[in-house]
């Protein structure tokens, strides 16, 4: 369930460098390996891509935010821009709100 | 969902009995499936916490892309009994799936309790590991009824369930356990009645002896896994998927497998004994051959 390229994985946005920072530390605590914001946290020689939950939780403790629906996808949570920027979305008051 | 309107599709609910590892992930399974599940456990705490736990397993099995995007899920309904639960429930389910501890008494007092109460022709079901369906086909009141679907841990996430047709097994139960199974996304494989089935009558004996190489001294748990995975393509190693399963369960399993087939590869070895006796039940405690850190729930489950 793993890419086979450990290549970075392209972004636009990357959400607040404040979340970004949080995050490297919470990963490089729990995996005891250096990362950066836009490596692919699951391509070959990365982590299981069931480690997923473990971040989905982190970051709805973390932010306080609910991560539902259409939002739980691995790609969300591929690289550390990636889950900055949900962070970053899903604190913003939703005006039409999610789909569920 | 749960059915109360008298629509062609309210007979879809699922009655899961036991509300351990298997109970709720079988419960995530349907209620990611878009299929209402009433989920029954005697265990007031084990019942309490069941909810998160199915909620957590269902959004685990969402993120690794295992449910149908457009499936809304199903309602989730918890309760002591299924006395108590059917009183309320206007409709019988598709079927009844026992999930409680693999021990013969324990499993054929579920049965018969719940044969008691569901209309003749719902499928009675046995998430057994090991026990041979036509031993517990007794205690019900109709054995036609009974059937096994053994699934694997985690069931939302493997998609091949071994299907247990024992003797007596009615043919319209199996079809409507084939439609049920559909309606899960899951594939049926379907073998006759024998102790351990196909899957843990091969499975079982060999994690034993993975065991036994390592009370040996002949390699380490790592390396037993490591070759096992890598020279001969088992996907977690057997000693890393015995703490998956549970030593506990599995050491129920192997007492099972030995007790009928007399093969004495599948007498319980010392040192799983140890372990279970020392309380290191695999993932579930933190602690089997491999040490689990962090909180168990976020483990729970994983393959991997």
């Amino acid at each position: 369930m793993t890419t086979s390229s450990d290549r970075a994985v392209p972004e636009t946005a990357g959400g607040s460098d404040a979340v970004q920072a949080e995050l490297l530390r919470f990963l490089t605590a729990r995996t005891r390996k250096p990362w950066t914001a836009d490596a692919d946290l699951f391509a070959s020689g990365g982590l299981s891509s069931l480690f997923a939950m473990e971040l989905v939780v982190h970051l709805e403790r973390t932010y306080g935010i609910a991560i539902r629906g259409t939002d739980l996808r691995l790609e969300n949570f591929r690289t550390v821009w990636r889950m900055a920027a949900l962070v970053d979305r899903l604190r913003q008051p939703a005006p039409g709100g999610r789909g569920e | 969902m749960a059915g109360q309107n008298g629509t062609p599709d309210a007979g879809r609910w699922l009655a899961v009995l036991g509300a351990g590892v298997m109970g709720t992930g079988i419960a995530a399974l349907a209620v990611g499936h878009g299929v209402a599940v009433t989920l029954v456990d005697v265990d007031r705490s084990r019942l309490d916490a069941a909810p998160a736990s199915v909620d957590r397993q269902v959004r685990l099995a969402r993120l690794m892309g295992a449910l149908p995007p457009e499936a809304v899920p199903g309602d989730l309904v918890t309760g002591l009994s299924l006395a108590e639960l059917s009183t309320v429930a206007a409709t019988t389910p598709a079927a009844v799936i026992e999930a409680v501890t693999e021990d013969p008494d324990a499993k054929a007092k579920v049965l018969a309790d719940v044969s008691a109460l569901v209309a003749p022709g719902t499928p009675i079901v046995s998430n057994t590991s090991s026990i041979p369906i036509d031993e517990l086909a007794p205690a019900t009141a109709r054995p036609v009824d009974l059937i096994g679907i053994h699934f694997m841990n985690p069931p939302y996430l493997i998609r091949t369930v071994e299907v247990i047709r024992g003797p007596r097994t009615g043919d319209p139960t199996l079809e409507r356990v084939r439609m049920l199974l559909a309606a899960l996304g899951r594939d049926p494989i379907v073998v006759d009645d024998a102790p351990g089935f196909v899957t843990s009558r091969i499975l079982h004996p060999m994690i034993n002896d993975a065991v036994r190489v390592v009370a040996a001294g002949t390699a380490t748990v790592e390396a037993v896994d490591q070759l096992m995975q890598g020279c001969l393509g088992h996907p977690t190693g057997p000693l890393r998927t015995a703490d998956l399963i549970g030593l506990d369960n599995l050491v129920d399993s192997l007492w099972v497998l030995y007790g009928r087939t007399g093969d004495e590869g599948c007498r319980p070895c010392d040192l799983l004994l140890e372990l279970v006796r020392a309380g290191h039940l695999g993932r579930k405690s933190g602690r089997g051959f491999y040490e689990y850190e962090g909180d168990r729930h976020e483990h729970e489950g994983e393959l991997s």
